[in-house]
């Protein structure tokens, strides 16, 4: 039995063992991997996400056990620190030593520090580790409690460089990006896309300084203060992250006598075999065509050669041309290139459309003569990344106005569909899957979802950025096997929200069981329940009290639920409209009880820090005050919103307060399939952000104009116009039908802005369904709203008034003790929760 | 601290029940939900799983963000796995084994039920 060795257990280590084990030849051999991290490999990649949760299993390849099941000896915390190569052998850093017949370096990359005075101060990080993340947020914890307004640089503006701002601003210090170049990401924007880029990174909170050259770490008792590029010029700054590129871990094939690079790597042919031929390089350490590919894709494909070449396969060979083409993986900031994004004009033509407002700037490289796309560069939407990439891949044609291609949203799509891409099209360059894989997985060995999809062919398992065109092929395979694409609600539904909310409603069922029972399987879960208590409040306008375990659990309480396990209370404020009498009795019912108290967004106030059993004590008080439940818990109405109009307001074109109170009143109670709010201005001057809401109304002159598909959150999106000019009446009457037709037919969880969206015919299918009755169905949305309104009843006042509910408000059921695990804090003469040490 | 709270848990196996510990009795637990009893410094959650005719017990701390919630979580089930989602993150647990099913936060502890003359016991092993 010959034996390998596989020095480096980082990302492309892994992969080799991955795709080594998957080998029937592998059993002939002994594989043993060292690696001189503490941990088995995990995904570099997406190593900010440790920031997140710090979770570091979360981002394990494969845990220990796994090298263990596939026969592969696992040998963490201890560096390979010599090789051998006259004996065929290495010894590590704790003097053992081992014999190897094939020797396989995977030792990547460490972060290049430059040899700046002053670096070795505390403070002063690279980014590459786990390690590394742990030491950042420890220093950022302590300078965070010193002065919260702290400061943090990164040096280095590139892709990595930027993800690291993000990481620094994200711990609550206030980041700055220091750049030598006179550009963002100098390697693959030019510098108009840089330009763009650069004010939308302003616009979300980070500081960017260019044509930098740093002289100096400056420094207090060993630790950062600052940095100096010229005399007089300085950024004071209390930690810093260094992301100024990598350098190769060449140091045991320089020590050994391998042929390595001039500036470092060790050098390997189209085999992956080194200067030695029983020695293999791969991943971030070998240098292939002059050049180190700091990308996981070629690392993954290089292992996968070097299994072949050691395997005996020995035609498999790595190709000359490797594709660089890159995605930035920040929240909210779109950025990819591909291809050549910088194009001599001797060489082809560019076609550019910039929009600075909107900080958008795309641009495509075409050949000469017009018919291939040869490169580009999207900023601020990269949406159509993923196709013009595969565009690029594939030679494919292109429109003869090429401009199509980018120009911004025409009617219909330029693209055509992802099954016009040839087979061989790689559509996730992580795992190397094509489109042929893809769809294989689909027509021939039966999967239907992108979970088993994914598991059958790892595809969108690595950077994930090839998710949406991986639904859109197993959509379309599904589609050609004449099966239509079900949204199923889950294990235990085979139907959509539609359809459940059909049969629900003509089998006459309401109870969660014995739907259940009839048209699902098994005992229910975390998904279905919530989404079949919001089919039955629909349309029997039934309060989460009666079928109370079927609730999340903030419905389940009427209360929302807090980081502490407390609760917080709500009540209704239509309109934003309160007496002086009705804020008394909330501030003294908040004193009485010690609840935190704030202004919402929505116009109202919030009440923090209720204890489960005092939610009913506060809540029968300020019953007895006037309120009702302002239902901040459930998927239903929550607020609309208005501005003070024509009864104030100098420029007010109507009343929009009693319009406001009206219309809340009129909706308060109503369930959907996810919550739902208005807005009333009363001029076009839109105070109350009525455009950004559900349904909205503005009045101008001759009437109400009536808005409908708003949302602000994560998607912002304007609302579109449903009528204008209407009087209050119709104006009501038409957003009735809306919101009936959405809770009739949306998908759980689904806000009416993306319901809109994916709604074929769009607002103009809408329009003709809720004003010129094309469907017929009119009379049935008015009167099943109708229904709805006239059945509304305060759960709040169901609850405190019925013993067997109020019931539910104990934290044991065989003690009268409170939870003692809540703890609060004290901020600005309120509390808090208190943080877990 | 958080791990002194942690290490107060720990399953207990029906063979090492020291103590039959009498909780409540079964009508202070809803039709397929849970509710919380204490029992010494424990918080136990005790789930009344009427479809399957069963009665789990857990530790009520969920160990993502070390809250004491798991009894107001819903129940159900994952591949006929039964389970308990916390209703703080979602993060969902075997009820059986206590293993998380949907993530790699550490497992929960679990205890044995046991139901005579409409009283839910819960078994500890001190
Ligand atoms: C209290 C409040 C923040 C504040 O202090 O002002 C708030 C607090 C919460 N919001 Fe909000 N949102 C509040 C106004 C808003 C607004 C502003 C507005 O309504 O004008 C928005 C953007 C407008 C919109 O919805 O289109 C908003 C967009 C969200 C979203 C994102 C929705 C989306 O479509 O992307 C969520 C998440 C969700 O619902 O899934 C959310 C979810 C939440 C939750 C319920 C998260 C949760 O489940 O625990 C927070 C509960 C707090 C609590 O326990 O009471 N909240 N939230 C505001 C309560 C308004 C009210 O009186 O009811
Ligand atoms: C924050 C961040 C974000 C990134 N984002 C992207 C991205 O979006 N897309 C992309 O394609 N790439 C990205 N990368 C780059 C990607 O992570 C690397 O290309 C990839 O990890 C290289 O894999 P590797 O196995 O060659 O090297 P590594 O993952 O560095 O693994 C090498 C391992 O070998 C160990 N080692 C070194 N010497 C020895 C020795 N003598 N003995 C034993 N062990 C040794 C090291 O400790 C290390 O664990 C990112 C990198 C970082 C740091
Ligand atoms: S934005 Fe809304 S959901 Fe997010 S933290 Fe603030 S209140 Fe909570
Ligand atoms: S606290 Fe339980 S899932 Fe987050």
């Amino acid at each position: 039995m010959k034996t390998i060795l596989v020095v480096g257990n980082g990302m492309v280590g892994y992969k080799f063992c991955e795709k080594f084990v998957a080998k029937e030849e592998s059993k002939q051999f002994k594989l043993i991997v060292f690696g001189e991290e503490p941990r088995p490999a995990y995904d570099r990649v997406h190593l900010s996400e440790f920031f997140e949760n710090q979770d570091a299993k979360a981002l394990e390849m494969a845990p220990a056990e796994w090298y263990a099941e596939n026969g592969i000896d696992l040998i963490v915390d201890e560096r390979v620190a010599d090789i051998n190569r006259t004996n065929k052998s290495i010894t590590t850093a704790k003097d053992r030593e081992f014999s190897y017949d094939y020797l396989v370096l995977a030792t990547g990359s460490s972060a290049f520090v430059p040899p700046i005075k002053g670096v070795e101060k505390e403070g002063v990080f690279v980014y590459r580790t786990i390690e590394d993340l742990e030491g950042m947020l420890a220093y950022a914890a302590k300078l965070k409690a010193k002065n919260p307004n702290a400061k943090a640089a990164v040096l280095g503006g590139g892709l990595l460089g930027l993800e690291a701002g993000k990481a620094v601003m994200d711990m609550g210090l206030e980041p700055h990006i220091v750049e030598f170049a006179p550009k963002l990401m100098p390697r693959q924007l030019d510098s108009r896309s840089s330009q763009v880029l650069q004010l939308k990174l302003e616009s979300i909170g980070l500081n960017i300084h260019l044509s930098k050259a740093t002289n100096q770490i400056l420094g207090d008792d060993g630790y950062i203060t600052g940095m100096e590029f010229g005399e007089d010029d300085v950024l004071d700054v209390e930690m810093l992250v260094i992301s100024a590129g990598i350098r190769p871990r060449d140091e045991l094939g320089k020590n050994s006598g391998l042929e390595v690079g001039v500036r470092g790597g060790i050098v390997v042919d189209n085999k992956m075999q080194t200067s030695d031929s029983n020695i293999y390089a791969i991943g971030e350490i070998a240098l292939y065509n002059q050049m180190i590919y700091g990308l996981v894709a070629p690392g993954y494909d290089m292992a996968g050669i070097a299994v072949e070449q050691i395997i005996g396969k020995t035609e498999a060979l790595m190709p000359a041309a490797i594709d660089m083409s890159t995605k930035l993986k920040l929240i909210g900031v779109d950025v990819a290139s591909f291809g050549e994004p910088f194009m001599p004009a001797t060489k082809g033509h560019s076609i550019i459309f910039e929009n600075k407002t909107q900080h958008l700037y795309k641009r495509i490289n075409v050949s000469l003569d017009g018919k291939k796309l040869l490169g580009g560069i999207l900023v601020g939407d990269a949406s159509d990344y993923s196709m013009l990439h595969q565009i690029y891949l594939n030679g494919m044609p292109i429109p003869e106005d090429a401009s199509q291609l980018i120009l911004p949203a025409s009617e219909g799509s330029a693209f055509g569909s992802a099954m016009d891409l040839p087979d061989d099209a790689v559509i996730c360059s992580c795992e190397a899957v094509t489109k042929g894989n893809v769809c294989c997985s689909v027509l021939e060995d039966g999967n239907e979802t992108m979970k088993s999809v994914a598991k059958a062919t790892k595809a969108t398992t690595g950077c994930g950025g090839c998710k949406p065109m991986v639904a859109d092929l197993i959509k379309e395979s599904l589609k050609t096997l004449g099966k239509t694409v079900k949204e199923r609600l889950c294990e235990h539904f085979d139907y959509s929200r539609q359809e459940l909310f059909d049969l629900a409603k003509l089998k006459g069922l309401t109870d969660y069981d014995t739907l259940l029972d009839e048209v699902g399987t098994g005992n229910g879960c975390e998904v279905c329940k919530p989404a079949v208590a919001a089919i039955f409040a629909s349309l029997y306008n039934e309060t989460a009290n009666r079928q109370e375990t079927i609730q999340d659990t903030n419905d389940r309480y009427l209360a929302n639920i807090q980081r502490n396990g407390t609760y917080s209370v709500v009540p209704r404020v239509a309109g934003g409209e309160i007496t002086p009498k009705q804020l008394m009795a909330i501030g003294r019912i908040a004193q009485k009880y010690d609840l935190y108290t704030k202004i919402t967004g929505g116009q109202r106030i919030d009440m923090f820090g209720a204890k489960l059993h005092e939610l009913p004590l506060i809540w029968e008080e300020l019953i007895e005050e006037g309120f009702e439940t302002g239902q901040a818990y459930g998927k239903s109405l929550r607020t609309v919103k208005s501005c003070v109009g024509s009864t104030w307001c100098r420029y007010g074109m109507d009343e929009s307060v009693s319009f406001a109170v009206e219309i809340e009143n009129r909706y308060k109670g109503i369930r959907s399939p996810h919550k739902f709010k208005g807005g009333v201005s009363g001029c076009i001057r839109e105070c109350a952000e009525a455009r950004g809401k559900d349904f909205g109304f503005i009045a101008v002159e001759g009437g109400w104009n009536v808005y409908v598909g708003g949302n602000g959150g994560a998607t912002p999106k304007h609302a579109l116009l449903l009528a204008e000019k209407v009087d209050k009446e119709t104006a009501i009457k038409y957003v009735d039908r809306f919101i009936m037709f959405y809770i009739k037919t949306a998908q759980p969880l689904q806000r009416t802005a993306p319901w809109l969206e994916k709604l074929e015919g769009g607002i103009t299918y809408l329009q003709n369904v809720v004003i010129n009755d094309s469907l017929g169905i009119n009379k049935d949305l008015d009167d099943e709203m109708q229904a709805l309104v006239d059945s509304y009843v305060c759960e709040w006042k169901e609850a405190v008034e019925t013993p067997e509910i109020r019931e539910r408000y104990t934290h044991f059921v065989n003690s009268e003790e409170t939870d003692n695990n809540i703890e609060f804090v004290s901020l600005r003469d309120q509390k808090m929760p208190k943080e877990w040490a | 601290m958080s791990l002194s709270i942690l290490n107060t848990y720990e399953s207990v196996a029906t063979n090492d029940v020291k103590v039959w510990f009498k909780a409540a009795p079964i009508s202070k637990f809803p039709k397929n939900g849970g509710a919380c009893i204490k029992y010494k410094d424990k918080q136990i959650a005790i789930f009344n799983f009427t479809r399957e005719g069963t009665w789990y017990a857990c530790q009520n701390l969920c160990p993502h963000k070390m809250e004491m919630v798991l009894s107001r979580g819903m129940i159900g089930e994952d591949n006929m796995e039964p389970k308990v989602a916390c209703p703080l993150h979602k993060n969902t647990f075997s009820l059986k084994t206590g293993e998380n099913l949907n993530g790699s936060l550490d497992a929960i502890a679990t205890y044995p039920v046991k139901i005579e003359s409409d009283f839910v016991y819960v078994g500890f092993s001190e």
